[in-house]
């Protein structure tokens, strides 16, 4: 049977081929089309964010929360750069989008027309790939393949840049595509793995690195199955937190910047890295030349560029990480590596974390640890950027991958909010709990609304230091304690603007018993804001200075 | 005018970068932008169809750099790039063309 459609209606008929059911946009000129088409649409709930950049992070949110690729929508201009910074995240973090923006029609586009930007050009070194897209026909084959794109090898952020001609233009149907799906990637060199396997029961003091690429693998659980049958004390970044649960007894917590002492000196110590699906972040690695001395290096990625780009492997294999790992578990013998394993755990002895004042809902970690008390492994926790995304990195008990939202390549304060309603939305029987700070709450505030009017079941927990906590801890450590620009003189009351956004509002600081009041604000479904006032001579402790190795670190 | 004359170019070792690529708008700003946003000068560049034009060849030439074999791989994986291949300076591609590049 033959259809006649525009442009735009086959943009919302391929989008709900390839099983979107909730996207995230802002209308605006240039993409009224698609947005008159996606109001017939039955299948797909639209999102109204209130800035583009929110609309970009709760995709975000929706992608990081169930793995698969997520839409937002922009128009053109401004709606398009509004998008930008949360499809450089996506980039940053390997997270597959699809973004879709209207553009000025065809004939207008080079004349500076009312809202035209060069989307194209302007995302080309932020995006995995984009497209400018020239006739409804190939909408056929562009919008399946930004999907196949977003979701293969390394995922990342597709841009589709459609003018509004095209969205227009009517052309009949007959045939349509198949939806775009991730490619298997190819299999691991089975040489290699077997190279690996004997540097592996050959080390003596060997160590497992997981990075992010393990959570977009889905290979935790082969992880946490390799260290267990070979004893390899396990760090993790950023980005893999909740790849194998804190109080598994070989995990030795996050590497690098703010690590716990005990997991820096053990790599300090290895004679073999492990590094699967990570690559080698300066802010993991501290100072390269010093990072992990003595240690021959195992690297495996599904992205043959990150091999050899910030450290040379000795054996470097491109693979899928849970694929590479199922051929490497075999290989690898039983070992009880009792020395080393107790040397490790010595290690964490010796130079514990310092988890000061736990029992205190009123400091920081104290706070983190009684919301933690409130919810189990079900829970989401997305958090903002800044000391409060460090400490809740450092003292959440993370059990579970896509449990932990964070931002954490491009570090861009204001991704939490957004984010977390993305994710709420995705995964409507789960609480999430976004904890932000009095900084980075500002930078998407508007989003607040957005919560109120998708009745989301989003908890805020807002850290309130009346600072920018990390511009103030250098500030304080590294410049002379010369404070410029990093203290508010004037902070909203947030309560009151939670209250006027239309969401509920408590102020533990105002609460005789802050435990009972953050259990009764967390079991209460629907959003809420949970304020909470904490000490802004507070720091993210221990510290490895910018530049130094990570064995020199400072505080706690 | 270059801080280094063009002899003293000449001594700098070089490479030249043959690369497969789809044809359509877009596609050297691609490979280009890899280099340029890591300020890696290309030093020259050539490009035209192939057969029945579906394809285009990128001719590079570059200046031999500690970065230039994660700069390949990066290039590698651009969804419109089919191949690239290395070779020497000495490759007559661009040699054939100094007369049109006289002062």
């Amino acid at each position: 049977m033959t259809e006649t459609l525009t442009g735009a209606q086959i943009t919302v008929r391929l989008l709900e081929r390839q099983g979107i059911r909730t996207v995230a946009g802002i209308p605006g000129g240039a993409i009224l089309p698609i947005y008159d088409a996606l109001g017939q649409s039955t299948a797909i709930h639209h999102v109204l964010a209130r800035h583009e950049q929110g609309a970009g992070f709760m995709a975000q949110g929706m992608a990081r929360a169930t793995g698969q690729p997520a839409v937002c929508l922009a128009s053109s201009g401004p709606g398009a750069t509004n998008l930008l910074t949360a499809i450089a995240d996506a980039k940053l973090d390997s997270i597959p989008l699809v973004a879709i923006t209207g553009q000025v029609p065809k004939a207008m586009i080079g004349t500076d027309a009312f809202q035209e930007v060069d989307t194209y050009g302007l995302s080309i070194p932020i995006t995995k790939h984009n497209f400018l897209v020239s006739s409804a026909e190939e909408l056929l084959e562009v919008i399946p393949r930004a999907f196949r794109i977003a979701a293969s090898g390394r995922p990342g952020p597709v841009l589709v840049d459609i003018p509004k001609d095209v969205q227009t233009q009517a052309i009949e149907i007959s045939e349509w595509p198949q939806p775009g799906r991730a490619e298997p990637a190819p299999a691991a060199d089975s040489a290699l793995i077997e190279q690996a396997a004997a540097m592996i029961n050959a080390a003596e003091r060997p160590i497992l690195y997981l990075g992010g690429g393990v959570i977009h693998s889905g290979a935790s659980a082969a992880a946490i199955e390799l260290a267990e049958k070979a004893s390899l004390p396990t760090v993790m970044t950023l980005m893999a937190l909740g790849a194998m649960p804190v109080d598994h007894p070989l995990a030795m917590g996050m590497l690098g910047m703010h690590a716990a002492r005990y997991t820096n000196l053990a790599l300090d110590e290895c004679d073999l890295l492990i590094a699967v699906g990570a690559r080698f972040d300066d802010r993991a690695t501290g100072k390269v030349a010093a990072f992990c001395p003595q240690a021959k290096i195992i690297h495996i990625d599904i992205d043959p560029a990150e091999l050899d780009k910030i450290k040379t492997a000795h054996i470097g294999i491109t693979a899928d990480i849970g694929e590479a790992l199922g051929q490497l578990l075999p290989a690898v013998f039983e070992n009880s590596r009792k020395n080393w394993v107790d040397r490790s755990n010595a290690l964490k002895t010796e130079f514990p974390f310092d988890l000061h004042s736990t029992d205190n809902p009123r400091s920081h970690f104290g706070l983190i640890q009684s919301v933690a008390a409130c919810l189990d492994d079900d829970a989401i926790i997305a958090t903002d950027v800044g000391q409060h995304q460090m400490w809740v990195a450092q003292a959440y008990p993370l059990r579970r991958p896509r449990q932990w939202l964070t931002s954490g390549g491009l570090g861009t304060m204001g991704f939490g909010v957004p984010a977390a309603i993305g994710a709420a939305l995705a995964e409507r029987e789960r609480t999430v709990v976004c904890f932000t700070g009095d900084g980075s709450i500002m930078m998407n505030i508007q989003e607040l609304v957005t919560a109120a009017e998708e009745n989301v079941n989003l908890k805020i927990v807002l850290m309130d230091n009346a600072t920018l906590g990390l511009v103030h801890q250098q500030q304080t450590l590294f410049y002379g304690e010369r404070l410029f620009a990093s203290q508010f003189r004037s902070s909203p009351d947030f309560i009151k603007i939670a209250q006027g956004f239309g969401i509920a509002a408590v102020d533990l600081d105002a609460s005789a018993n802050p435990c009972a009041t953050l259990m009764e604000a967390i079991s209460r479904p629907g959003p809420c804001l949970i304020h909470a006032s904490i000490d802004a001579e507070q720091k993210v402790y221990p510290m490895v200075p910018p530049g130094a190795a990570n064995r020199d670190m400072i505080g706690a | 005018m270059n801080a280094i004359n063009r002899n003293e170019q000449n001594a700098l070792a070089r490479a030249v970068l043959e690369i497969d690529v789809n044809n359509h708008a877009g596609v050297m700003s691609h490979v280009v932008g890899l280099f340029s946003r890591r300020s890696y000068n290309v030093e020259g560049i050539l490009c035209l169809p192939v057969g029945d034009s579906r394809q285009s060849r990128i001719w590079l030439l570059v200046n031999e750099d500690l970065r230039l074999a994660q700069m390949m791989k990066q290039v590698e994986k651009l969804e419109d790039v089919i191949a690239i291949r290395r070779h020497n300076a000495d490759h007559a591609v661009f040699q054939d063309l100094e007369t049109f590049f006289r002062p």
